[in-house]
């Protein structure tokens, strides 16, 4: 995709956001036990196109898990889960959780999602260039050469495109991240998952994903956001989840959630982090 | 940050690598092949090379076919021990420990002994087109050493798909990579990756095993050397021809699984 056709067709998510924006992510009553421990205790959560939905918290409160029950990466124990309106199928196995009933949608599912993951996750053997073609053409279809083109823009895009050639150990941290969140646009995802995208950098390095993060957001894309970044969460996103104890303690814009909280654990934790 | 790859080295001039005390080692060296050659007895040499060369040529075909065999087989056996379910993974691990339990020239006999005095009872073993293989020697000497390279290797890819980073694998499913695809594009290549210098020692270890054969009766290079003594009672010729051969085939393969590593270069410290 070149820069133009992503400019215009942010512009168009933004046109739509203007009027009614249709629900790309809708999480509602969502549970997950891992054994005894409860580590989500009913949590309901909502994006619409065009929406940047930051899940802040504290360690242990449930926003990772939170964020890897919308793909499946964690199987939810129970609550229903829809991505573009479409409800993904759960079905009992025989330990008693939740698993995909159907393992074409889930794939299919995912393949529209771009995760972002907290340590990169890079295939360490492929180059950036073979990483961000890799699921077009061998999930999606995609014909090599038209990959390949997109692939370089995203690469340009995010400041990559002369370490085509580079196998991800030879980068440093922020570089790998940069090249994972090209790999997660390559597949023209209608959300962008983040999990705590700039926890593992060394904090020089967060300012230059942080950016990236940052343009993505403001060309209107649909992203949901775990981060411990509350300055930036602030900045971008345009509403914010405070969870605790696996529950939604309290939610809303974000000028709202950090100018004025309400609850009393969201004080003391902003008081803790700040 | 530092960018070494392991395959950029800076070059050596070659008055660099010249020091007195390699010139005094090239000059021993030179020494030894060329006394050996002069003072030893090589008369039999033009004799025997046709059947030389022959032997040559099956100790490397025996050596590359039962490789590609037994990796083939040590594939499956590897992941099933790894992330198969139990009854997959119970006999796996059975096969794996009998056969690296058992010596390989017990398993040769078995087979060779055991199974082949077995197949001519049977009528329509000796009726079916497989009968003309079945009575030679080399099926059997194939099929042993397949399986104990596969065995061998089987737990080498047991610990090499376990090896694999979790969150490598987690990437493929998160992109909505199906099951086949991410194990051949992503974890089946780490593994062999991860495998590669393992591999090299075992198949240089399956070089060294191919003498075996001769036990059979299949003719490999072993077999030559022993016939050069048994005919014309000279010992140490052919024994130091065999070494050479072997030291030549073991460079080879080092050398292959060396440009292998190297496709996906490594970081270093």
């Amino acid at each position: 995709m070149t820069a133009g056709a992503q400019a215009s067709m942010a512009t168009a998510a933004r046109a739509q956001a203007d009027s009614v924006p249709a629900e790309a992510i809708h999480v509602e009553n969502l549970h997950k036990k891992f054994g005894e421990l409860h580590v989500l205790k009913g949590v309901s959560l909502s994006a619409r196109d065009g929406e940047v939905v930051a899940i802040i918290g504290g360690s242990g409160s449930g926003k990772s898990t939170l964020l890897r029950c919308i793909n499946c990466l964690e199987n939810p124990t129970s609550g229903v889960i829809r991505v573009n309106g479409e409800e993904i199928r759960l079905k009992a196995d025989s330990h008693g959780n939740s698993v995909p009933a159907d393992r074409r949608q889930i794939e299919r599912i995912r393949s529209r999602l771009g995760m972002v993951f907290q340590s990169f996750n890079l295939w360490s053997h492929m180059t950036l260039l073979e990483n961000v073609v890799e699921v077009p053409i061998h999930v999606l279809g995609v014909r090599r050469d038209e990959a390949v083109a997109t692939a370089e823009a995203l690469l340009d895009r995010v400041g990559l495109a002369d370490k085509r050639d580079v196998y991800p150990a030879f980068l440093s941290g922020g570089q790998q991240q940069r090249a994972a969140i090209a790999r997660a646009l390559a597949i023209q995802p209608r959300v962008m998952l983040f999990d705590e995208p700039t926890s593992a950098l060394d904090p020089e390095l967060v300012g230059e994903v942080l950016k990236v993060i940052g343009d993505l957001a403001r060309e209107g894309r649909t992203m949901v956001l775990v981060t411990h970044e509350m300055k930036f969460a602030r900045e971008v996103a345009s509403h914010v989840v405070y969870l605790s104890n696996g529950l939604v303690e309290e939610e809303g814009p974000p000028e709202q959630l950090f100018g004025a909280p309400k609850s009393e654990r969201l004080k003391q934790f902003l008081r803790n982090v700040g | 940050m530092s960018e070494a790859l392991m395959d950029v080295r800076p070059k050596r001039k070659t008055t660099d690598w010249l020091k007195p005390h390699r010139i005094v080692l090239i000059v021993i060296g030179l020494a030894i092949v060329l006394a050996s050659i002069f003072l030893m007895r090589w008369d039999w040499l033009p004799q025997y090379m046709p059947l030389a060369l022959q032997g040559i040529w099956r100790t490397i075909w025996l050596l590359v076919v039962t490789s590609i065999l037994g990796i083939s087989l040590a594939i499956p056996l590897g992941l099933a021990q790894a992330a198969g379910p139990a009854w997959l993974a119970a006999p796996a691990k059975t096969f794996c420990t009998v056969i690296r339990g058992t010596p390989l020239l017990l398993q040769l006999w078995l087979l060779y002994y055991g199974l082949g005095s077995l197949f001519p009872q049977f009528p329509w073993i000796r009726d079916s087109f497989l009968w003309p293989y079945l009575r030679q020697a080399w099926p059997y000497g194939v099929l042993s050493l397949t399986l104990s390279y596969a065995g061998y290797e089987g737990e080498v890819m047991r610990g090499a798909f376990a090896g694999v980073p979790r969150g490598q694998l987690e990437a493929a499913r998160a992109f909505g990579m199906s099951r086949v695809t991410i194990f051949r594009r992503i974890w089946l290549k780490q593994a062999l990756h991860r495998a590669l210098p393992t591999l090299a020692g075992e198949t240089v270890l399956q070089l060294k095993a191919t003498p075996l054969v001769a036990t059979i009766t299949m003719v490999d290079i072993y077999a030559v050397a022993s016939r050069v003594r048994q005919d014309l009672f000279v010992t140490y010729e052919p024994l130091l021809l065999l070494a050479a051969v072997y030291m030549a085939i073991t460079g080879v393969i080092v050398f292959l699984f060396r440009k292998l590593e190297a496709r996906i270069p490594t970081r270093i410290g």
